[in-house]
């Protein structure tokens, strides 16, 4: 009785397939989604039954924080650079193309026009840091908010407003947005949500 | 598959040439694209947000004269308060009796009930078109211009949203939620009155307030 001889078998799989599959998920991946844009802070948008989606370009987005700090932020670079060389002239602030460059490229804004210049001088990492306890001012002495919105305007017909709000601001913060909104007869805008279903 | 076989061409050679088989090995390829795959799903998101679009009334041309007064008898008045509290009173606001001011929730047995009576009408005909809809029977562009007809068509309710500072967004954004629901077509967000800060002070305080005022 001879033992029965035990094959060898290789181990080698063929991976082809699995990598066939890989980059067809892959290709979904890339084609579906749009990349999380940078926010100097965290909001939780409110729930809403709407089904409205937000348009994907020519929006200007108003990020309010809870404590009532705005920031802003264009999808389009060209009109960034529109805006700020407006805004420059308007408060008599000449930008180098430095400073421009790095604005443009930066995904949010929000820092008092008058420390601007400096705030763009700073490199990438403090920026990010000092961001987040700056604002734009937006009260009734100094509203620079609508400055900024009025310019943006002028650099995009096109333009829609969204305001992303935390769900927690209080609304005398909304108030002063949507007043200096109003001022601007920028009456049209959007409200950014989430999706909720309607419970019965 | 990832393998190609090589035949030996030329048998009229002198050293028999082995048959060799070229094979690739995916795993690396595979291992990057599990990586790359990764990456995008961490670093993007695939739902757009939602929105809600409002109209705000432009501030110049609202004065006096040609502002439309809204009638009594469909206008329901909702106070936001804070702490999540919501008030509402139908039509013309009564200072001298304190519970002409009704307290309510958020909830879908609250607010939404309330506005659901007030607008049986509308919602009982969005409700069948959406069947109709659902059956195939209208196409979407009609089944959206008829609701905007519904809700705007004369006898529906006029909501005045108040909101008071202590509310937060997120009681703005319920409110303008349970229009959409309730399918009112009219509605105003402006600004609270003192009146108004009264009629919540003289409901917290049971009408104390009103009293007073009368002795």
């Amino acid at each position: 009785m001879s033992r029965a001889q035990i094959k060898k078998k290789s181990t080698f799989i063929d991976m082809t397939a699995m990598s066939d599959v890989t980059v067809l998920l892959l290709t979904f991946f890339m084609l579906t989604s749009t990349f999380v844009k940078k926010e100097p802070v965290q909001v939780q948008t409110p729930g809403s039954v709407s089904e409205i989606k937000i348009p994907e370009t020519n929006v200007l987005q108003i990020l309010i924080e809870p404590s009532g700090k705005i920031f802003m932020s264009l999808d389009k670079q060209q009109d960034m650079q529109a805006v700020l060389e407006s805004m420059g002239q308007e408060y008599g602030i000449t930008f180098t193309p430095e400073q421009i460059k790095r604005f443009v490229v930066s995904p949010t804004f929000g820092v008092p026009i008058g420390s601007m210049s400096q705030f763009l001088n700073l490199p990438e990492d403090q920026r990010d840091k000092i961001l987040q306890n700056q604002g734009i001012p937006c009260d009734s002495t100094d509203n620079q908010f609508k400055s900024w919105v009025r310019n943006a305007r002028a650099a995009n017909r096109d333009l829609r407003i969204a305001i992303k709000a935390d769900a927690s601001t209080p609304y005398s913060v909304i108030k002063n947005v949507m007043n200096s909104l109003q001022d601007l007869k920028e009456n049209r805008y959007n409200l950014i949500t989430s999706l909720k279903k309607v419970e019965d | 598959m990832a393998e190609v076989q090589e035949n030996s061409g030329s048998k009229t050679g002198k050293s028999k040439q082995k048959k060799m088989t070229v094979r690739v090995d995916f795993t690396p390829m595979v291992d990057m694209n599990m990586l790359l795959i990764t990456f995008f799903m961490l670093c993007t998101t695939l739902s757009k947000p939602q929105t809600m679009e409002i109209s705000m009334p432009a501030k110049d041309n609202v004065t006096e004269e040609n502002q439309s007064l809204v009638k009594a008898s469909q206008a329901i008045t909702l106070l936001l308060a804070g702490d999540d509290k919501i008030y509402y009173y139908e039509g013309e606001p009564n200072y001298k009796d304190y519970s002409s001011l009704k307290q309510t929730s958020y909830g879908a047995d609250g607010l939404r009930a309330v506005l659901m009576q007030k607008n049986a009408d509308a919602v009982n005909k969005v409700n069948a078109l959406k069947q109709r809809k659902v059956n195939l029977e209208i196409t979407d562009e009609q089944y959206k211009e008829e609701v905007s007809e519904i809700r705007n068509a004369k006898g529906t309710p006029t909501v005045i949203i108040k909101a008071t500072d202590d509310a937060s967004y997120e009681n703005l954004v319920s409110a303008l939620d349970e229009m959409l629901i309730c399918n009112i077509g009219k509605y105003v967000i402006t600004d609270i009155a003192d009146g108004d800060n009264f009629l919540m002070e003289n409901f917290e305080k049971k009408g104390e307030l009103s009293r007073n005022l009368a002795e």
